[in-house]
């Protein structure tokens, strides 16, 4: 199982989505990708992604004005 | 060959897409979404930079069509290939620097390539949302065969919300799809797909399609023509057309322009420019953010200075204190005194 991070930071929405798409693509089911953001935009956005394409949120916070969202590569 | 039929549809986040994808998964169509960002597209930016638009969901339309439809939406970023689109559009600008019919022709040929490259998962035809008559330039009788044609969709190519006015395309000969159960909607009247929406139960869409370009917008548009013209240039970056949907732009002379900050939101988003462009702001008062676009003589710092201090709480003081930071260089410090705004003439602001 990988655990990657993938920074988003000053992205505005959708960019943070297609980055977390297209890493994702490169993942395997199992996978944990940690993506980091300042558009608030993405609190919504990468999670609807995610529920669209069978992916999981594992954890979302936000942390001095960075969006940290940890998503776990579904099947 | 699968017994059941797959398509991709364009997907814009607004109203008519989604009615779109609707009626042909009511024929047991099996449907992805498909969603091209230029770079132009309006979707969140402002509401995610300003504070005026706090109280607006921050949520990105086509995503939340698709998951409202049950569907997989790909978003794909075009930014690049689309500068082609928008510097030479073989069929012309519209009402200001949007290049729509040469956009969509673009958008379905670029799902075209999609369904080639992922021919593995069988799509069958591509879905779009238009409407003869929706939209000046690119929603056109005549306009659409164009659409069908230049992008290389041809024949598959198929619009339900009007496919009753067009030649049956393929998947109507074929039998994939019911003819009789698409629709034949045209013009600007908005109520047909607003009873669509209800008989669908979607009570909650977007501004229903278009208004999603910033090209459309006259305001974007002069900024844009005042980039290239100042530039000598009509090249672009991605961060070129996201600064112009933020903050006032004023054009003290033709070598430099400022951003300037609406509000805390933006000053915000500008801060993370700061080390790429020279910025402003004043540390006696509060005030904006600005950042300078193009090549400022050390001369014309205080009068970059004196139009910032405007913009702050400062504005009816004698002095201001303005700091001004040039990457990579230490902050130097000066005393400015505000603009009068009878003192900007009006052409300086862009």
């Amino acid at each position: 199982m990988k655990q990657i991070e993938l920074d988003a930071r000053r992205l505005l929405c959708p960019l943070p989505v297609i980055k977390t798409q297209n890493k994702v693509a490169e993942l395997s089911s199992g996978d944990i990708l940690t993506v980091i953001c300042t558009d608030p935009g993405a609190l919504s956005d990468i999670p609807a992604w995610a529920r669209i394409h069978g992916h999981q949120i594992v954890k979302s916070v936000e942390k001095d004005d960075e969006i940290i969202i940890t998503v776990c590569v579904g099947a | 060959m699968s017994s059941v039929h797959k398509a991709v549809a364009l997907i814009s986040g607004g109203l008519d897409s989604m009615l779109a994808v609707r009626v042909l998964q009511e024929q047991g169509i099996e449907v992805e979404g498909i969603n091209f960002f230029t770079g132009f597209c309006v979707e969140g930016h402002t509401h995610a930079i300003r504070n005026q638009h706090k109280d607006k969901q921050k949520r990105n339309n086509a995503l939340w069509v698709a998951e409202q439809l049950g569907i997989k939406l790909h978003i794909i970023d075009v930014i690049e290939e689309y500068k082609d689109v928008l510097l030479n559009p073989k069929h012309g600008y519209g009402a200001n620097m949007n290049p729509c019919l040469d956009c969509k022709i673009f958008m379905v040929k670029k799902a075209v390539e999609w369904v080639k490259e992922n021919h593995m998962q069988g799509f069958d035809f591509i879905i779009t949302g238009e409407v003869i008559g929706q939209r000046p330039k690119s929603q056109l009788k005549r306009t659409m065969p164009i659409v069908a044609a230049e992008s290389g969709a041809e024949d598959l190519l198929l619009r339900p919300l009007c496919a009753k006015n067009l030649q049956p395309t393929k998947p109507e000969r074929e039998g994939w799809v019911d003819r009789n159960k698409l629709y034949d909607f045209h013009g600007r009247n908005r109520k047909p797909q607003i009873a669509l929406a209800k008989q669908f139960g979607f009570d909650d869409f977007a501004t229903p399609a278009g208004g999603c370009c910033f090209l459309t917008d006259e305001s974007y548009s002069s900024k844009l023509v005042d980039l290239w013209t100042a530039r000598n240039s009509r090249e672009y970056e991605l961060d070129d057309i996201m600064l112009l949907k933020v903050g006032r732009h004023i054009r003290p002379k033709a070598d430099f322009k400022m951003i300037i900050a609406r509000d805390a939101g933006e000053s915000k988003f500008l801060e993370g420019y700061r080390k790429q462009f020279t910025s402003l702001y004043s540390t006696s008062h509060n005030g904006p953010m600005a950042i300078i676009d193009g090549d400022i003589e050390q001369q014309d710092f205080p009068l970059a200075a004196s139009i910032v201090a405007r913009y702050g709480q400062g504005r009816h003081a004698d002095e201001v204190e303005v700091e001004i930071t040039v990457p990579d260089k230490p902050p130097r410090h000066i005393q400015a005194r505000p603009i009068k705004v009878e003192q900007v003439p009006q052409e300086w602001y862009v």
